[in-house]
């Protein structure tokens, strides 16, 4: 069959599998955090408009996720990024 | 509102086509592989890639359809900017590498490419189409509802607009020229999101905004010298009082002003008249706009702030805050009263009158939930209500790393750290855009620009109040988001039939070169068929649609993807079942759900089967249980065939 990939890169099934592993930890977390925004929302209402300073709760929680997503992203590619050239240089060896 | 064409606009759009034409023609020449039409040569850079995925991802849905209901729901709108961004952190932490270790062209490669399975090849193929049909029909009415306002033209010719510009993209170089359109539309959208964002933080908030294109409208307000149960005498006599009509929770009164009539609201606590805008349908079929036919132009911009820290503001003595910075902007609405619209249906003789009238709220309402999703049953919230909520926050979370046309842009990097890579762009871009359009879409709802009959064009009507050239950029803007977003699902449908049914269903055996050829047609075919879907469904609820397209995914697709790639128990007949599954299921609830019942099939007071109307919260759970016990039930034929695989 040739549902295989167009393209070819080195293989290295072990660092696959630890990339998958914390991709999954990273993960749970925001889904744990995203959860509970959404069970606030749902079950008590009245919190999301407590103040927070000048904003909000609902603005603050809002935001947070946002920045939680892409902070979680930079970290997560930033720890596969290292862990890749490290495979790459203890491969030269 | 009656919009005149801007011929910046349309100068703007024609050398964005002709520089989309260019790059596809540019790349046709180098597209001779079926690799490069289906994957553009597995070759693209992951920044581009990245760029490329907010072009693909980010449609009309997110740009005009969000800060339009963010101008008219505030928070709630903002509720589907973080579920759209939610779901990306699916796509980056579970999908991405896998997705390109596993497949070559397709979503459907990536699922078989453990069991070469005619089942799974022909389920997928058939998910990626229906999913892709979905998001196709709002995304070619979405064009031909904007090429109105923006570029003078009837909503077909939009359609046929798109069509044919999009045929030329994808049929000529595939994924190659459909890659550098978005990626060249990505770019131009963020950008010019950023600069009319910074334009709306300067202009800071007032009470009777400075608009460049029309004068701002100052409501008026008729003082009421008495109220009786049957009419009202006014203080002003060159109103005269025509009839009271009252429903269950306003009353309005007609008043005829130089033989124009007018509808105005009654707030009896203040003994004041207000002002309401109406859309008269008279027995003979003819509209009348604020009382007085279209092209008289009455009908006038909303969207205001009547107070601002507790200081109202007239005509005269406007309140204004200066220039503030996205924390002081959303401190200010908060301590604001924002005139809001809501909207009833009344009978005048013969006549249907959609009465538009004022609803003042509170800052601190606008920036908290529940100004559109029911959720909170202190006011009124049902256990459906809060069913739909939930399944529809799954949708958007689960639903992203399952739209196949978003999927096949892994195959164009060359590398599984690469696709990561170009996700955590993508997701950069995204999280600046989706925070951007809450200043928009708050821009807009009190910058006096808002068209009541068309919520969608909040954003591009805050850009023609500050200036002409940002709005003419803006509005080719507009229209190439849905260029750029079509390009991709026609890419994913044709893979669908050309490479998923013809080449590996039904094992025709193309050469590269048919590949590619067969790939062009079904191009043509699809890009056909999407243009007569855009012209049938014009007067659909095109919001709907794209929900429906997360829900199915997320049902028929994501379950499958995780199991395949996280259980060594998962089998090719537990995948398919989890795929027709997901999509029956899908499809039955929302085809027989109350919502349909009542806005498409016009069924009103008929009882549906279901009374919730998002699917997620049923159809992911049950194609999971499905994949799980379908999978532990034929394990053994699977040991059996892998023994016979190796034996062989």
């Amino acid at each position: 069959m040739s549902h295989g990939p167009a393209t070819q890169w080195k293989e290295n099934k072990t660092l696959d599998k630890k990339k998958a592993r914390l991709g999954v930890v990273m993960f749970v977390i925001y889904t744990v955090i995203y959860a509970g925004f959404i069970l606030i929302n749902v079950f008590d209402n009245p919190v999301m408009r407590i103040s927070v300073g000048d904003l909000n709760v609902a603005i603050v929680y809002g935001f947070g996720l946002i920045i939680l997503a892409l902070v979680l992203a930079i970290i997560y590619n930033q720890i596969c990024t290292n862990a890749e050239k490290l495979t790459e240089v203890s491969g030269k060896r | 509102m009656n919009y005149t064409a801007s011929p910046g606009a349309i100068a703007i759009f024609v050398c964005f086509v002709i520089s989309v034409l260019f790059i596809s023609f540019y790349f046709a020449r180098k597209s001779k592989s079926a690799t490069d039409y289906y994957a553009a040569g597995g070759s693209i850079h992951w920044s581009v890639n990245g760029i490329a995925f907010a072009g693909d991802y980010l449609s009309a849905a997110s740009f005009l359809g969000i800060c339009g209901l963010i101008a008219t729901f505030g928070f709630d709108g903002f509720l589907y900017a973080i579920g759209y961004l939610a779901g990306w952190m699916v796509a980056l932490f579970i999908v991405a590498e896998p997705m390109k270790r596993l497949g070559k062209y397709t979503f459907t490669d990536a699922l078989d490419s453990k069991f070469n399975s005619k089942g799974i090849k022909l389920m997928g193929a058939i998910s990626t189409l229906l999913v892709s049909m979905f998001y196709l029909i709002p995304q070619m009415v979405g064009a031909g509802t904007l090429v109105t306002p923006l570029l003078g033209l009837p909503h077909e010719a939009g359609v046929i607009m798109v069509g044919i510009i999009v045929i030329a993209i994808v049929a000529t170089a595939g994924m190659a020229s459909t890659t550098y359109v978005q990626f060249f539309k990505g770019a131009l959208l963020i950008t010019f999101s950023l600069i009319l964002t910074f334009l709306v933080l300067s202009r800071g908030l007032s009470t009777s905004p400075d608009k460049t294109d029309v004068p701002y409208h100052n409501l008026i307000a008729l003082k009421v010298s008495s109220i009786s149960d049957t009419s009202v005498k006014l203080d002003d006599p060159s109103y005269q009082v025509m009839s009271l009509i009252k429903t269950k929770t306003k009353s309005f009164v007609k008043l005829s002003k130089d033989n124009v009539e007018s509808f105005w609201t009654l707030n009896a606590p203040k003994n004041i008249l207000e002002e309401t805008e109406t859309i008269t349908k008279l027995a003979d079929g003819s509209m009348l706009y604020n009382g007085e036919p279209k092209s008289s132009n009455k009908f006038f911009q909303v969207g205001s702030i009547s107070s601002i820290d507790g200081q109202k503001g007239t005509a005269n003595t406007p309140v204004t805050t200066g220039s503030l910075n996205p924390l002081t902007y959303i401190a200010k609405i908060s301590n604001s009263t924002i005139i809001r619209w809501d909207h009833a249906v009344i009978k005048d003789g013969g006549n249907q009158v959609s009465v538009y009238f004022q609803n003042p709220t509170s800052g601190r309402d606008i920036l908290s939930p529940g100004l559109d999703f029911k959720v909170d049953p202190a006011k009124g919230a049902t256990s459906v209500d809060r069913f739909n909520f939930v399944s529809l926050m799954l949708a958007l979370f689960l639903g992203t790393a399952s739209l196949p046309h978003v999927l096949i842009r892994y195959y164009t990097v060359p590398s599984p750290s690469a696709a990561r890579k170009s996700t955590l762009v993508a997701i950069t871009a995204m999280a600046v855009f989706y925070v951007l359009t809450l200043y928009m879409g708050l821009g807009a709802m009190t910058g006096g620009v808002l068209d009541l009959t068309n919520v969608n064009m909040a954003a591009p009507l805050m850009a023609k109040a500050v200036g002409i050239a940002i709005f003419a950029m803006i509005s080719a803007i507009a229209f190439s988001t849905v260029l750029g977003t079509v390009s991709g699902l026609i890419v994913a449908a044709s893979g669908a039939i050309a490479h998923d049914l013809m080449d590996k269903f039904f094992n025709m055996k193309l050469t590269d070169k048919k590949k590619v050829y067969a790939g062009k047609v079904t191009a043509i075919v699809v890009g056909c068929i999407a243009m007569v879907l855009g012209i049938l469904f014009k007067n659909m609820n095109v919001a709907s649609l794209v929900g429906w397209a997360f829900a199915v995914a997320a049902a028929a697709n994501f379950p499958s993807i995780v199991m395949i790639l996280f259980w060594k128990k998962t089998t090719a007949t537990g995948v398919i079942c989890s795929i027709v599954v997901g999509l029956v299921a899908s499809c039955v609830i929302i085809l027989f759900s109350q919502d349909t019942y009542s806005s498409v099939y016009n069924l009103v007071g008929v009882k549906a089967p279901f009374a919730f109307s998002n699917p997620a919260l049923v159809g992911v759970p049950l194609s999971f249980i499905v994949l799980i016990i379908v999978s532990l039930f034929t394990q053994k034929s699977s040991d059996l065939k892998a023994v016979s695989g190796v034996a062989s």
